[in-house]
């Protein structure tokens, strides 16, 4: 018998989403919140595009809400790192911290997805000494001082934007000519005067790793290969997300860019296996989208398990004679 | 999980503090999410190393110049001092078996 009849791995709005409705359809739902526990959310100030909330609400505080409903109407939260599933052998089951195996009949999975490095080592070697990828974590520490964003998605722009509060210039590198961000950021974001932008530009590098310190950026227009160097105190990372996966790789179909493949609601290709939120969506990534993928795959889930003929495996009670076998 | 166990650092205590023993000091503020991750388990473990090693937070909002003597730029950051002398950093979000380790390394 397995221990749970569903599992949802991981705590952001997916997850949460998906926990408060297996939870009302009496599911029991077990819940795994990771490190990351309430996803990118929580490196957000304000939200403003969360229906229901017409003056925004602060990011930890949604998450917040969000958890405590799920728990609200019986959902179990565990607190642990996973290090291996199976799905291949049914009830799937879960290693969690190499000490604990939990078993399940069906798994949603909204892992999310993390912020993306730049790939060049020196971004890495500086993190936590100049280089981030969470403004509101880090901002703070760079009142007065010149730094650079990388990238030109929304969240780019609202970095930016949060940054110019304790900055003294913000500089945008972004690798094309235009902006990808949404007219309203961009709007915002050229409006201010204390954001430049540097167009068609690669970082190269980020000195100086020998000092442990960020004193500079050289960059690289794609263009015409000509390298400029900018002194500067900070640079923070906004080039988008790798989908969290890697437990998954070889078990379930994933895309070129490691994205879980979902069909037919959040259907995996592997029976029993659901995916929402930004773990299976690199299109829409909201808030929004994610919760109501959360519920889309908690409503595909409950049906599964409807369907699933009685299994003496993860029934407990022995089968009676008249009972339909399994197919 | 009682909290008396974990201790609050100021800029005006903090060279007393950490002068003797293994000290593990959690910079952190209000607006860091990231910070509300780790504050519970900074407190388990302020429990668990009790009599072995000092666990404290220390806020940076309200104390500027002891992050700023350790370049701290980004937080979640944890420092440990052993007798008053820095000997291991994490930056970042880590799980509390990875700071148990950490600590016991210079225990």
């Amino acid at each position: 018998m397995a221990d749970h009849r569903v599992v949802i791995i991981g705590s952001g709005p997916a997850g949460l989403t998906a926990a408060l409705y297996a939870a009302r359809a009496n599911l029991k739902p077990l819940l795994i919140e990771g490190l990351e526990a309430g996803g990118q959310l929580m490196l957000t100030t304000m939200v403003e595009n969360w229906p229901g909330y017409r003056d925004g609400i602060l990011g930890p505080d949604l998450m917040a809400e969000m958890r405590a409903q799920a728990v609200r109407f019986g959902t179990e939260m565990l607190d642990g790192n996973i290090t291996a599933v199976d799905l291949q052998r049914r009830p799937f089951s879960i290693a969690v911290d190499t000490t604990r195996r939990i078993t399940t009949d069906a798994l949603i999975i909204a892992t999310g997805a993390s912020a993306r490095w730049l790939d060049i080592g020196s971004d890495r070697k500086l993190s936590g000494h100049g280089v981030s990828t969470c403004a509101t974590c880090d901002g703070y520490f760079f009142r007065g001082k010149p730094i650079a964003v990388i990238g030109g998605g929304d969240s780019a722009m609202e970095e930016a934007l949060y940054l110019t509060k304790f900055a003294s210039k913000v500089t945008v590198v972004h690798r094309r000519d235009a902006l990808r961000a949404s007219k309203i950021m961009q709007d915002k974001a050229f409006a201010n005067s204390k954001i430049d932008f540097i167009w068609d530009s690669e970082v190269s590098e980020i000195k100086d790793v020998g000092k442990g310190e960020v004193s500079s950026i050289v960059v690289r227009n794609v263009k015409t290969a000509e390298l400029r160097e900018l002194p500067l105190d900070g640079v923070f990372i906004a080039i988008g997300h790798t989908p969290n996966t890697e437990l998954f790789a070889g078990q379930l179909e994933l895309d070129a860019n490691g994205y879980i493949v979902t069909g037919h609601g959040t259907r995996t290709n592997v029976a029993g296996v659901f995916a929402a939120g930004d773990v299976q969506d690199h299109v829409y990534r909201q808030a929004v989208t994610a919760a109501g993928s959360g519920c889309m795959a908690a409503i595909d889930a409950e049906r599964y398990l409807e369907g699933m003929p009685a299994h003496p495996e993860t029934v407990g009670a022995p089968r009676s004679a008249g009972a339909p076998s399994p197919q | 999980m009682a909290s008396d166990k974990l201790k609050t650092f100021t800029d005006s205590n903090f060279d007393h503090e950490i002068s003797s023993g293994v000290t593990l000091v959690d910079f952190w503020a209000e607006w860091c999410g990231p910070c509300r991750r780790i504050a519970p388990i900074v407190e388990q473990l302020a429990g668990e190393y009790e009599g072995r090693a000092i666990v404290a937070k220390l806020n940076v909002d309200e104390n500027p110049n002891i992050p700023g003597r350790f370049m701290i730029r980004g937080i979640p950051t944890l420092l440990l001092f052993k007798n008053g002398q820095l000997a291991d950093t994490i930056v970042g979000l880590a799980s509390k078996e990875e700071i148990a380790r950490m600590i016991e390394k210079h225990l």
